[in-house]
């Protein structure tokens, strides 16, 4: 045990994003499925609120590591999986900074301000144009498919990490419960 | 011919002397607007109608003789997307297969003073009618004029949003009405 853990505001903060992304995606693909209802227009701002809180907390994410650096990995961990592992890390913070604004982008071109929370409107940086809508809804899916591979890829690497090699890699992002 | 008609014209003008004033009765369908905003997760939509027949008469020098009437064509709507377009036209909303028109009927105008005015007249969506009044202002536009005004409706009054949609936490019940009525003075001489 290296006992380098991540801060726990970083720990916090990862996983809150971790469960608003599994919240938010499949209740991506289910909404658009849906026949317009109240029950649509309520989950699809719904989807949107949770979009915008990841965009926030994604960007606390990016300056908390700014003044606090994560912690280096174990020696025993190949320099090659170490550059794939770093790799990795920058795309997914580029991702959950780029969804949420593609989502944003998109609503605004199909003509549909977001209104976070139902009460705070964000600004709509394009006008309504219904063929820009289209391409941005295609981005915001694409985005979000190499998001779950990454995701899934992640996932494999931190259970690779502790159940076969058997280091803290996976241990130093958990939250500190039952660790006295 | 056209020197003929204009002193022609001049003199019935004449004749008929300081009283006579232009009567703007001719609206312009192109240059006029029928557009509201609806709210819905508290998220101002935008939507207009396409097609609607609009009869006004108007002389600034007599607005209280003033009269309007439109007739808008509820199927061509269009309520921000093509999902939502089909929605309002059918039963729960507009029901357009059994009340294809709404309209409004004008029955006072009064001078608020400068270009302001007050329109009030009935309302009548789905079958259902309402006293509705609206300000509005009038301005000169080179030969012609424009009128612009706004009034804010509940359409749960006219059951417009029925069944499922009647919760108002999801789509509003105030819908705000936008509308803008380019006129032309009648033809001379018609």
């Amino acid at each position: 045990m290296s006992g380098v853990r991540y801060t726990r505001t970083a720990i916090g903060l990862h996983w809150a994003v971790a469960l608003l992304i599994f919240a938010a995606f499949p209740v991506g693909l289910y909404m658009v499925e849906l026949p317009l209802s109240p029950t649509k227009l309520k989950i699809y701002s719904y989807h949107k609120w949770v979009g915008v809180t990841i965009f926030l907390l994604a960007v606390a994410r990016l300056v908390w590591r700014r003044t606090h650096p994560a912690p280096p990995m174990p020696a025993s961990v190949p320099h090659w999986q170490q550059a794939i592992a770093g790799a990795t890390h920058i795309l997914l913070y580029l991702l959950i900074v780029a969804i949420p604004l593609s989502g944003w982008l998109m609503s605004s071109a199909l003509g549909f301000q977001t209104v976070y929370l139902g009460v705070l409107p964000l600004p709509d940086l394009l006008e309504k144009d219904k063929l820009l809508g289209e391409q941005l809804k295609f981005l915001h899916m694409f985005l979000n498919y190499t998001l779950a591979a990454l995701v899934l890829m992640h996932i494999g690497a931190a259970l690779k990490h502790h159940l076969i090699d058997r280091d803290d890699i996976l241990a130093r992002m958990l939250p500190p419960v039952g660790r006295r | 011919m056209a020197k003929i008609t204009y002193p022609l014209f001049a003199v019935l003008a004449l004749a008929a002397g300081p009283v006579l004033a232009v009567e703007y009765n001719q609206v312009l369908p192109d240059k006029s607007q029928v557009a509201f905003v609806s709210k819905q997760m508290g998220v101002a939509v935008d939507g207009r109608f396409r097609k609607f027949a609009a009869q006004v008469s108007f002389d600034p020098a007599k607005p209280e003789a003033a009269k309007a009437k439109i007739d808008i064509e509820l199927g061509s709507v269009d309520a921000g997307s093509q999902e939502a377009d089909d929605e309002v036209k059918d039963k729960n909303w507009f029901n357009i297969k059994q009340f294809p028109t709404a309209s409004f009927v004008s029955s006072s105008v009064k001078p608020l003073g400068g270009n302001r005015y007050e329109l009030a007249g009935k309302l009548t969506i789905k079958g259902k009618s309402q006293d509705m009044t609206a300000p509005f202002t009038f301005r000169q536009e080179g030969n012609g004029g424009l009128f612009e005004g706004s009034f804010t409706l509940k359409r749960l009054d006219f059951a417009v949003g029925a069944g499922p949609w009647s919760d108002t936490d999801t789509v509003a019940n105030e819908v705000q009405v936008k509308f803008k009525f380019a006129v032309a003075a009648a033809a001379a001489g018609t």
